[in-house]
């Protein structure tokens, strides 16, 4: 086909065509009526949308209404409005686009946070675990010293304990002997030999002991 | 009290060109207020360009959307190029009707003549289109597809018929619908004028019946309004779609 009758052009020129008709039309209208109007006029009684007296301005003025109303929408209004529409489409995508990299990035942002929080979660229980193994190490030392301490501390004690003992002992066996040998005296027995008594003391606290 | 008085057709200023009486008429008058509202609407409405539309942008919007959707769903995606055409179409037939529901205003769409005019538009308007792009191919669509060859000699004429009948049928239906919708409110309401002026005091109260009715009535033309308007763009559409398809 020429290009003549191009997409855009098709509509322009089946309205004028249709215009054409529409004339066409107008001008049987007003033969209509010429021959109306010869037979007298009684269009008032009846229905006033079949006088054709009126067709031809009604048609004439439909043409040239509905001629500029096409023009003007086709030409200024609708263009106008296609293009906000299309703006308003443009900008929603746009921003859904931006959304949808924002999330990503926020999800990113989220994961190193959460990485770098398991880390310093895993660092902070080594610290803890080592933390908790030094001061056990330093208790169990301080206990270690603590035991020894008191370990040489009792075996003094006791030594001295011993010593003591052994003292009081010696000191009682020399009296016992003392004591052993005036009553003899006051017995009336002879004086009696300082190492006997001793020896007799001697073997009574060896008895006992056993 | 005749009700087809408000159907005259009244010369505001008398026009005389190469022998047609062409005055401007209170039908031309309602024409040119017409197109007016649709393209302030459209240029004003439009005018903030917003992201986010006031009121007369949303309505704008509303019927460039409504128009846009019924001709991509009913005429298909080719018919892109025809949006302006049918919006025309549309707010036309729509803000005629509409207007018309204003008290002492002229509903250019109640007559023949007007009606008849945009439905020969509309049928020249498709039948070049499916001539250009169809050629002489396009005279197969009045052989349905699979129909036994016998039967065209019935088949063909009634196609023919129920084609060339487009015009008729669209444009009678849209000015029968406006004319019988505003004499039936003029009737009514002129029952009322009677029954008072006729009964008296009873006429004031039984005149509130006819009122109750032309209320009701009256809710039910904007439907009607509307609803032609919608009818009329939608097999203008559809038109458009056998235009396109040949189906």
């Amino acid at each position: 086909m020429p290009n003549l009758l191009a997409k855009g052009r098709l509509a322009r020129w089946s309205v004028v065509a249709g215009a054409t008709l529409a004339t066409m039309t107008a001008a049987a209208g007003s033969v209509l009526a010429a021959a109306a109007e010869h037979g007298g006029e009684h269009a008032s009684g009846g229905l006033p949308q079949l006088n054709p007296v009126t067709f031809p301005t009604q048609i004439f003025w439909l043409a040239l209404s509905f001629a500029a109303l096409y023009y003007l929408l086709s030409k200024k209004a609708l263009p106008r409005v296609a293009e906000v529409l299309e703006e308003r489409q443009d900008r929603i995508s746009r921003d859904l686009s931006k959304a949808a990299s924002l999330k990503e990035e926020a999800e990113a942002t989220l994961a190193t946070v959460e990485k770098a929080l398991a880390e310093a979660r895993g660092e902070a229980q080594s610290v803890i675990a080592q933390t908790v193994a030094e001061i056990d190490a330093a208790n169990q030392a301080r206990q270690a010293a603590l035991a020894a301490d008191i370990a040489e501390r009792l075996s003094k004690a006791e030594a001295r304990i011993q010593a003591a003992k052994d003292e009081a002992i010696s000191n009682v066996r020399s009296a016992a002997a003392d004591i052993a040998r005036d009553v003899a005296v006051k017995l009336g027995a002879t004086d009696v030999d300082a190492a006997a008594a001793d020896a007799a003391v001697g073997a009574v606290i060896e008895e006992r002991r056993s | 009290m005749d009700p087809l008085h408000q159907f005259q057709i009244n010369p505001i200023l008398q026009i005389i060109i190469g022998g047609f009486d062409v005055s401007f008429s209170n039908s031309a008058l309602f024409m040119v207020i017409a197109v007016g509202l649709i393209y302030a609407l459209l240029v004003y409405g439009m005018k903030g360009r917003a992201l986010v539309p006031g009121r007369l942008q949303s309505l704008a919007e509303m019927f460039y959307e409504f128009v846009a959707n019924m001709v991509r769903e009913n005429a298909g995606h080719d018919a892109r190029p025809y949006f302006p055409f049918v919006f025309s179409i549309f707010m036309f037939v729509l803000f005629g009707n509409m207007i018309g529901m204003i008290p002492y205003t002229f509903t250019f769409t109640s007559h023949i003549i007007v009606t008849f005019t945009l439905a020969a538009t509309v049928f020249v308007f498709v039948t070049i289109l499916a001539l250009v792009k169809h050629g002489l191919h396009f005279f197969t669509f009045f052989m349905p597809h699979g129909a036994p060859i016998a039967l065209a000699p019935i088949l063909i004429p009634i196609e023919v018929i129920s084609y060339l009948m487009r015009p008729v049928s669209l444009s009678i239906r849209l000015f029968a619908n406006m004319m019988a919708g505003h004499t039936m409110l003029k009737v009514f309401a002129g029952f009322t004028v009677l029954m008072i002026s006729g009964l008296g005091a009873v006429g004031f109260l039984a005149g509130l019946v006819p009122i109750a009715i032309n209320i009701a009535l009256t809710g039910f033309e904007f439907l009607v309004a509307f609803l032609q308007a919608y009818v009329f763009t939608i097999l203008t559409c559809l038109y458009i779609r056998d235009a396109l398809e040949l189906h």
